[in-house]
């Protein structure tokens, strides 16, 4: 992936708004941002997070490369869609802020700690793995990513909730050894194969 | 009704506001039969309604008492009140209007005595306060009216009220019996000075200007400052009452945006830099008063500039370079809080202040097409000029958001275009 990184470097030298818009999911929109602050303002999420959305927008176009890859904002999107819906030139904010975040983390260069981005990566793997959710796997990773003692309280404190998942079957008490797969699921791998292959050719990646 | 007398050559003036008496007045002292049509009771338009205009600061009323001179030594101007177009029809140098007239129950006799109001007590909203004050349903619109005759509103027609302002008059002015009146007239041009609109604030639904009492618009600011306003000229706020010493003006309110209009309204600028001196005016030199003025980007177009740095200079005002996100209420104070994010820092603000101005955007006052489809407009309904408009020209507002300087150059504009037509008119009947 670091390869990726460099050849995209290359290609782009200081020219990080064209970067965006050619590789980032709804990016050609950045440049109709004028500024007002409305979704920085508009935000649930803003008092905690690197930069806001129209920040984020203004150091594209300042190029300021290696802090927007990294910044943990678009990691901390929860597609409230609050910022959409009030920007006076409809900008897409949402899919952008998730279009980098996707782009990021192809680019291998994405915000490392952010528990948003961990968790997401988590769930990728459990579900790819076998076609279909562990949740016991993906409650107790949860709980343990910060250590174990925490892992213990947080589960602890969920107790009730896994165990009415447990009465209505949406968790298998045996996951952690065994765990239910779906039929095929080696046909899910070839797709997602075949759905990297495309993507890479597409956007460049790996080459 | 006097009969009203028109021809193809005749020019038919639509609204009367600064902008259509200004066509209307050049077109007739050129020689020119004119018509004037107007649907509220006088005479005026919005900028009757200021306190005060830009860039001078004058009240609106010395511009109005010159061209009301002008109006009454002129015979050829017909003006007609209550008025409204109907519908239109035909083509350049030969048009066909239906014009629909509301009875005012008030005949050319009053003088203007006000007996009739005294005699009864029934009220209506106020339309000239942006309906922020009650008045009497027998009224003159404002002090400054034109024609200077009273209405009677219709809601005390057929009651006792009614009949009290009747016995009140002295000199017979007063006819219960009038009924609305449909009058067809001919023309060889028509002149569109229907002027603009404040963009409905209750759509901009983040700044609760229908749920927040202390959220006014720049309109009703302006209404607040005059002495004969809702508030008797107090800067005072809808809540409490309580002088209102810490405002916010919000800028592009419902202009520039998508979601709402998308031009920019070029006035509202303007308009709040002239507002903040308002607060000197009202609390003196020395006060503790201050102005705040949330912006995108101020523009104060070309010679106004000198008035921008005029404000800027104020200590009072101060600027905040950022489009406000949303408007919270204190329940205990009523104080409105305003939140957001500045461009210049990104520093995130929660701000209280006594009371919130939104700078209004200005949309055309009517849908000019529905009235009429043959004339071309942008994409926010402003008429454009246009070869294809035949012999329809805009005036003032009613082709563009215009100071009421730009606005009168507009009008004299589209009167040399219209006196055109009708020339050509006179010359092919002469031939
Ligand atoms: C908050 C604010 C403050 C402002 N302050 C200033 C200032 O300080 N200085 C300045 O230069 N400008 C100022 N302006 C701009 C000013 O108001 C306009 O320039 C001015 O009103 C333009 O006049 P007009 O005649 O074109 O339109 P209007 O004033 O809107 O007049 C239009 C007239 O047409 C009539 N009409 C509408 N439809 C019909 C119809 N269908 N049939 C018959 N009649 C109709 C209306 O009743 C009205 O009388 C301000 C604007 C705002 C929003
Ligand atoms: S609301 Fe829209 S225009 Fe305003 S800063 Fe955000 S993205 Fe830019
Ligand atoms: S004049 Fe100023 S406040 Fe009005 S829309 Fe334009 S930029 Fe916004």
């Amino acid at each position: 992936m670091g390869s990726t990184n460099t050849a995209k470097v290359d290609r782009y030298k200081n020219n990080f708004l064209k970067e965006v818009e050619e590789n980032v999911e709804e990016g050609d929109w950045v440049r109709m941002c004028m500024q007002c602050g409305v979704c920085a303002g508009s935000c649930p999420l803003g008092p905690h997070w690197d930069h806001p959305p129209q920040e984020i927008f203004m150091m594209i176009r300042a190029g300021k490369r290696d802090e927007v890859l990294a910044s943990d904002s678009m990691w901390m999107c929860t597609s409230c869609y609050n910022c959409i819906v009030r920007c006076p030139r409809e900008l897409p904010i949402t899919h952008i802020m998730h279009g980098l975040a996707n782009y990021a983390h192809r680019l291998g260069v994405a915000h490392q700690e952010n528990p948003t981005r961990r968790f997401a990566q988590m769930f990728w793997n459990n579900v790819t793995k076998t076609g279909r959710a562990n949740e016991l796997k993906i409650s107790l990773g949860l709980y343990f990513m910060d250590g174990f003692m925490n892992g213990i309280k947080k589960s602890l404190a969920m107790k009730k909730i896994g165990i009415g998942m447990f009465m209505t079957g949406r968790l298998d008490p045996f996951g952690l050894v065994q765990g239910r797969g779906c039929k095929g699921s080696g046909d899910i791998d070839k797709m997602l194969k075949k759905a990297f292959e495309i993507e890479d050719h597409r956007k460049g990646y790996n080459s | 009704m006097a009969e009203v007398v028109a021809t193809n050559e005749t020019i038919v003036v639509v609204g009367g506001g600064i902008s259509g008496m200004t066509a209307a007045l050049e077109a007739a002292e050129c020689g020119k039969d004119v018509v004037l049509i107007e649907k509220n009771p006088s005479l005026g338009g919005r900028v009757a309604q200021l306190y005060k205009y830009f860039p001078k600061l004058c009240r609106p009323t010395c511009g109005q008492e010159i061209n009301q001179r002008r109006l009454k030594v002129n015979p050829r101007i017909k003006v007609l009140t209550m008025a409204e177009v109907e519908a239109v029809s035909g083509q350049a140098g030969d048009y066909s209007i239906t014009v629909n007239q509301s009875p005012r129950f008030v005949n050319e006799k009053c003088t203007a005595c006000g007996a009739c109001s005294s005699a009864v007590t029934s009220e209506i909203a106020n339309p000239f306060d942006y309906n922020l004050s009650k008045t009497k349903a027998a009224y003159l619109p404002f002090d400054m009216a034109y024609p200077q005759q009273y209405v009677i509103d219709p809601s005390i027609v057929g009651t006792e009220e009614g009949e009290k302002a009747k016995a009140a008059c002295s000199v017979g002015a007063i006819d219960l019996e009038m009924e609305a009146e449909t009058i067809n007239l001919k023309a060889g041009a028509i002149i569109w000075a229907t002027g603009w609109k404040p963009y409905d604030a209750g759509n901009i639904q983040p700044y609760g200007y229908d749920r927040f009492l202390n959220v006014v618009t720049s309109v009703e600011f302006e209404r607040m400052m005059d002495p004969k306003g809702p508030t008797a000229g107090k800067l005072v706020r809808p809540s409490d009452g309580a002088e209102a010493k810490s405002i916010a003006f919000i800028q592009c309110a419902g202009s520039r945006d998508r979601n709402h209009l998308t031009h920019c309204s070029r006035i509202c600028c303007m308009a709040t830099l002239k507002q903040t001196t308002y607060l000197t005016e009202q609390f003196g030199e020395q006060s503790e008063a201050e102005a705040t003025i949330y912006y995108i980007d101020i523009r104060a177009i070309d010679r106004f500039e000198e008035f921008y740095n005029r404000v800027q200079e104020d200590e009072k005002v101060s600027f905040v370079k950022s489009k406000v996100a949303y408007i919270a209420e204190d329940k205990a104070s009523g104080n409105p809080i305003l939140h957001g994010v500045d461009t210049e820092g990104y520093n995130r603000y929660a701000a209280e202040h006594d009371l919130v101005v939104l700078a209004i955007g200005m949309e055309p006052s009517v849908d000019i097409n529905a009235l009429t489809s043959e004339i071309s407009t942008d994409a926010s309904g402003f008429i454009q000029l246009d070869e294809e408009n035949g012999a329809f020209f805009g005036a003032g507002c009613s082709t563009n958001p215009l100071d009421v300087n730009r606005a009168v150059q507009s009008a004299t504009a589209a009167a040399l275009r219209a006196i055109q037509v009708v020339n050509q008119i006179s010359r092919a009947e002469a031939a």
